[in-house]
């Protein structure tokens, strides 16, 4: 049974509650008044972005509409600008919401596979850890080969001038490609993030069963 | 010894050779002059960022975060941590408010830290820079070391988001935060209050992986800059830095505008101010250079 199966199974028709259970701060969607102020001050929904502003997800969260919300685009337009959290009269904290739906979305394997944002979430997060710091080069690299050598190097191209411009200025170093800065203990990060992948998860699978 | 002594925490973005690194370098020549020490958290590492959401998960991110608290702790005990990085200092706020607040989530990452060989007894202050310039030190104290005022030069303060939201600096508001013009106006130059842009979102990180959306963003940033008269644009974050400034070369091109605006960090305008010269503020790790700014730090200084 796959994991989507197997939630979908536990919570039935009753989607607010999965979301309250298995997504970060997801126990705040019912405090949505529906006034629409996050989506007036997100910068990429002013641009016209979301299929589904904050609110309305909220409100589809309420109304049982599982697939749509899982598999929108919508929260990935997310660029943590952190102006609905302030502005929201019922203190939701929305920023969070959005990222902890994108990420259930991902984990169960409904997010859009092509937006290029949920790329490049787990492109950073798998380099930042992998030796504990952030390595801006290859960060790069990988974003611009996503689609293949041939489009990776017309990304290249497209971004010359500006790695070139990072790279005379000394803040682009090419010498990251071969190594590049890392933490020493990176087995104690590797086993406590391995660690805490695992608590979280059987926390998480206590409540399908519980 | 010094007044004011913290953990540092720099950040990813900061070291040697990175997007920042000119950042580390005037927050370096700063703290020298107001006798601020910072002594780096022995292997730190990366705050995981906001981007990192969607394989970071909730326990893995404050995990992360929860290291550095127990390396500081370990190795500078007692001391506050401060972060340069506005996505650094939000993490490790966001990560000691969470753990702070749940004693599960508290128990899970002690759990998980066990594994590295850490522990956390007491939880740290997360610090921003400019919240130990303001409020430790104090714009006065501040004031005190400029020797070279940047006389004649009108500064637009984009503050950004993650200095100002959800945490910001006390006392501030969210929507007109004003310590950036006032920091401004202590280096001698003039600020400019009624820049509308300067809490709008540069586009984070999409402007790596939907560039288009943020150079949306930073058009409008720079074009009310430009509109204010101002020639050039300060801010206290590195990602707010590095997208504002380097994609203007690009947005040039989709929008047929002219910008070549510099986008300095406070910490190179007070060194300047403070005398040092454009090797001590990092000018050259300008992509778009401060001419007028290296004209001022070349100058010698009246003491």
């Amino acid at each position: 049974m796959s994991a989507n199966t197997a939630v979908a199974a536990k919570y039935r028709n009753n989607f607010l509650k999965e979301i309250e259970e298995q997504v970060e701060m997801g126990d705040w969607v019912k405090m949505c008044m529906q006034c629409g102020v996050c989506s007036g001050s997100c910068p990429t929904n002013f641009q016209g972005a979301w299929e589904h502003p904050p609110q309305e997800l909220f409100m589809m969260i309420r109304a049982g509409k599982r697939e749509e919300v899982l598999t929108t685009s919508s929260m990935w337009n997310c660029t943590s600008c952190y102006n609905c959290i302030v502005r929201c009269p019922r203190k939701l904290p929305i920023t969070h919401i959005m990222h902890g739906i994108a990420e259930y979305a991902h984990r169960l394997g409904m997010a859009p596979k092509l937006q290029p944002t949920r790329f490049f979430s787990g492109l950073f997060w798998k380099n930042a850890t992998k030796t504990g710091r952030v390595n801006e080069l290859k960060l790069s690299m990988g974003l611009y080969f996503k689609d293949g050598f041939v489009q990776g190097i017309k990304n290249g191209m497209a971004m010359q001038a500006v790695a070139l411009g990072l790279v005379k200025a000394k803040r682009l170093n090419v010498m990251e490609l071969f190594g590049g800065h890392k933490c020493k203990d990176q087995k104690g990060i590797q086993a406590m993030l391995k660690k805490a992948y695992e608590i979280e998860r059987s926390r998480k699978t206590a409540r399908i069963a519980g | 010894m010094s007044k004011h002594e913290y953990a540092f925490y720099p950040g990813c973005s900061s070291q040697k050779g990175a997007s920042a690194s000119n950042y580390l370098t005037s927050v370096e020549a700063m703290c020298k002059t107001l006798d601020v020490k910072l002594t780096e958290i022995p292997d730190w590492n990366c705050c995981g960022a906001s981007i990192g959401y969607a394989e970071a998960g909730e326990l893995p991110r404050h995990v992360l975060n929860a290291r550095n608290f127990a390396l500081s702790e370990q190795n500078l005990p007692g001391q506050e941590i401060v972060a340069t990085c506005a996505a650094c200092w939000l993490g490790a706020r966001e990560t000691r408010e969470r753990l702070t607040h749940s004693d599960t989530l508290m128990a899970d990452t002690r759990e998980a830290l066990k594994e590295a060989g850490l522990t956390i007894n007491e939880m740290p202050e997360i610090r921003h820079m400019v919240e130990v310039l303001i409020e430790d030190l104090g714009f006065e104290e501040m004031a005190k070391h400029v020797v070279r005022p940047l006389e004649g030069m009108k500064i637009a303060g984009y503050v950004g988001c993650q200095t100002n939201r959800p945490f910001g600096v006390a006392g501030e508001s969210f929507e007109n935060p004003v310590y950036l013009d006032k920091m401004v106006e202590m280096v001698g130059a003039e600020p400019i209050p009624e820049y509308e842009q300067k809490v709008t979102c540069c586009g984070g990180a999409l402007a790596f992986s939907e560039p288009e959306k943020a150079q949306a963003q930073i058009k409008d940033i720079v074009e009310s800059a430009y509109d204010h008269g101002a020639e050039m644009i300060v801010t206290p974050c590195p990602l707010c830095q590095a997208n504002v400034e380097i994609y203007q070369g690009q947005i040039n091109k989709r929008y047929g505008t002219k910008f070549d605006i510099p986008v300095m960090y406070y910490s190179q305008l007070m060194v300047v101010a403070y005398g040092g010269d454009a090797k001590a503020a990092a000018l050259n790790g300008q992509v778009i250079k401060a001419r007028r700014l290296e004209e001022i730090a070349a100058k010698p200084v009246k003491r």
